[in-house]
């Protein structure tokens, strides 16, 4: 968890995501950092997000992402 | 036919009942669209100005597209502001216009208001329910001629002053016809509009539409994180043709998408605004074959478009498309140093003419006597031709080549050097979805910024065989996050003003 904050922070710099529970609703995360998000993702942890997992309800916390990582895992 | 909205209206006599555009939330036939738009129209009238500015400041909506006919039903032509815009940048963009009215929505008010303009500012959703005037808007419509202005878009000029290049309804009317008949637009097609309407490619699918009584469907910005639910939506509404920057159509390639979800009903994808990776489109060729792949190319001030290519032939990863020949009814010259015709290969400046061309920028004479400029193959009689600042020449079979814009073209190492080249092959390689090449003139460098799974020295090993050594990049910049400007192209002038901070 606390290596996708530290990736959090460095797609998007100045958040607490730690508190922050809708991302994409307040606008946070846009189109283009999920998209860079993702691939950050899938090389530092080592899984494979596809675009089935590309879904707003993944994407709303830190908490919801750390999950979606936890079940490409799997 | 003078007007774009008389052309409108005779789209909607045709087909009156047929959508014209829709969003998520809302959908308007050609008829409710009229209707929207000279209610509009007839307010706007009310305030007796003519050619004046009217800032449109509301999301990309189906209300939005009525508030641009509106203003155009008014005899005065608009702004469309991006809702998203900082105040500030807001300010500077209505220091140049100083617009007459500006329409927006309740949400929006305040910071219109924040801009300190003494323009009225009218909610659009109450505009909606003043009857139309058919006297008031006939009256306007006697009055105009097909070069009065239709819009007036902004551009980020290069000294931080905002360029807005006008329009007008005879470029938009010329234009639209040509992209009707070179892709065979017509009621059966549906465009999946991808572009912001502050951007000159939304020019395209959007009066195309209007021209022909195809249907706008506006797709939510957020779909292109969501691909499956872009796939989804493009379905359902059984979307057949889309215009989109190269960048979008990049994020469905680098995502492999096609291997979970494939549009059904796409026949032509058709594509503009920076240089389209072929990497990037032999995968959708590979994946969606059979369909028209068309690169077009131009800037605002030839409305949108001045020359396309359509593809027809394979290209290897990494090879450059060609920017094909002229449009229709427009036509290019390629502008060698001394002033005289390139000869085929030899690089020169592109130069358009024609009516797809703006009549020049909004209060800024001196920036358009600088572009638009007497046509120097003719000494004969006036002309006023469009200098683009692209670097482009002829290949063998006749094809126009981009090499890259006068202020990218850069010299390194006594070598002419096109950062585009560059940068196209360095996409090719395994892994990389996204690179720009930015030259640091102050330390005579090349600098590659990326995004991707390869490292810097894989990279630089992969360039070092594709590219001539004097433009094998200095310096290689990993990035999480290519930084994007609000069209979602590759955000240059951010990187080069970040190029030391970066990594």
């Amino acid at each position: 968890m606390e290596d996708l904050i530290k990736l959090l922070n460095e797609v998007k710099p100045g958040v607490d995501f730690t508190k922050e529970n809708d991302l994409i609703g307040s606008g946070i995360l846009d189109s283009l950092s999920i998209i860079q998000l993702v691939t950050r993702i899938n090389d530092e942890f080592d899984v494979e997000i596809t675009p089935l997992d590309l879904v707003p309800e993944n994407f709303q916390s830190a908490e919801t992402i750390y999950a979606m990582i936890q079940n490409a895992e799997d | 036919m003078k007007t774009i909205t008389e052309d409108f209206e005779k789209t909607v006599k045709a087909f009156p009942e047929r959508v014209a555009v829709r969003d998520e939330v809302t959908a308007l036939t050609y008829s409710e669209l009229m209707l929207q738009a000279k209610a509009i129209g007839t307010v706007l009238a009310g305030l007796n100005k003519r050619h004046a500015p009217i800032a449109l400041c509301l999301k990309k909506s189906p209300l939005l597209v009525a508030a641009m006919l509106g203003t155009a039903y008014s005899g005065n032509f608009y702004i469309v502001v991006d809702d998203k815009m900082p105040v500030e940048r807001i300010k500077r963009t209505f220091s140049v216009v100083e617009p007459a009215a500006v329409i927006t929505d309740a949400s929006l008010t305040e910071n219109i208001r924040a801009t300190g303009t003494q323009a009225r500012i009218f909610l659009a959703d109450e505009l909606l329910t003043t009857p139309p005037d058919e006297a008031v808007l006939e009256a306007v419509r006697a009055r105009m001629i097909d070069t009065d202005p239709l819009y007036c878009l902004f551009t980020s000029g290069s000294t931080g002053v905002p360029k807005g290049t006008i329009i007008s309804h005879r470029n938009v009317m010329t234009y639209v016809e040509w992209v009707r008949e070179t892709f065979e637009i017509s009621e059966t097609t549906v465009f999946g509009s991808q572009t912001p309407f502050y951007f000159s490619m939304s020019i395209t699918d959007l009066f195309t539409t209007l021209h022909t009584g195809a249907e706008l469907v506006i797709i939510p910005k957020a779909y292109f994180s969501f691909p499956i639910k872009l796939i989804q939506y493009l379905n359902e509404h059984q979307v057949n043709t889309i215009y989109w920057v190269p960048s979008a159509l990049s994020i469905i390639a680098n995502l492999d998408l096609f291997k979970y979800a494939k549009p059904s009903f796409l026949q032509k994808v058709l594509f503009a605004g920076e240089v389209m990776p072929t990497k990037q489109l032999n995968y959708w060729m590979r994946h969606l074959p059979g369909l028209l792949y068309a690169n077009l190319f131009g800037p605002t001030e030839t409305t949108d478009i001045c020359t396309y290519y359509v593809v027809d032939r394979q290209f290897e990863d990494g090879e450059s498309l060609p920017i094909g020949r002229a449009c229709n009814n427009c036509d290019v010259m390629v502008i060698n140093s001394d002033g005289a015709e390139s000869a085929v290969g030899e690089e020169g400046e592109l130069y358009v003419r024609g009516s797809f061309l703006s009549s020049g920028y909004y209060r800024n004479p001196e920036k358009t006597a600088e572009v638009f400029v007497q046509n120097p193959l003719n000494p004969y009689y006036p002309e006023p031709v469009y200098r683009t600042g692209d670097i482009v020449k002829y290949n063998e079979r006749g094809e126009l080549i981009y090499c890259g814009r006068k202020d990218f073209q850069i010299k390194h190492m006594g070598y002419r050097i096109e950062l585009g080249e560059i940068e196209n092959n360095a996409v090719a390689a395994e892994g990389v979805g996204v690179a720009a090449c930015i030259f640091d003139a102050a330390a005579d460098s090349l600098v590659m910024v990326y995004e991707g799974k390869i490292s810097q020295e894989e990279l630089l090993a992969h360039l070092k065989q594709r590219v001539p050594a004097y433009m094998v990049p200095n310096r290689l910049i990993k990035l999480s996050a290519m930084p994007y400007n609000s069209n979602g192209k590759i955000d240059r002038v951010w990187l080069k003003e970040h190029l030391n901070t970066m990594e």
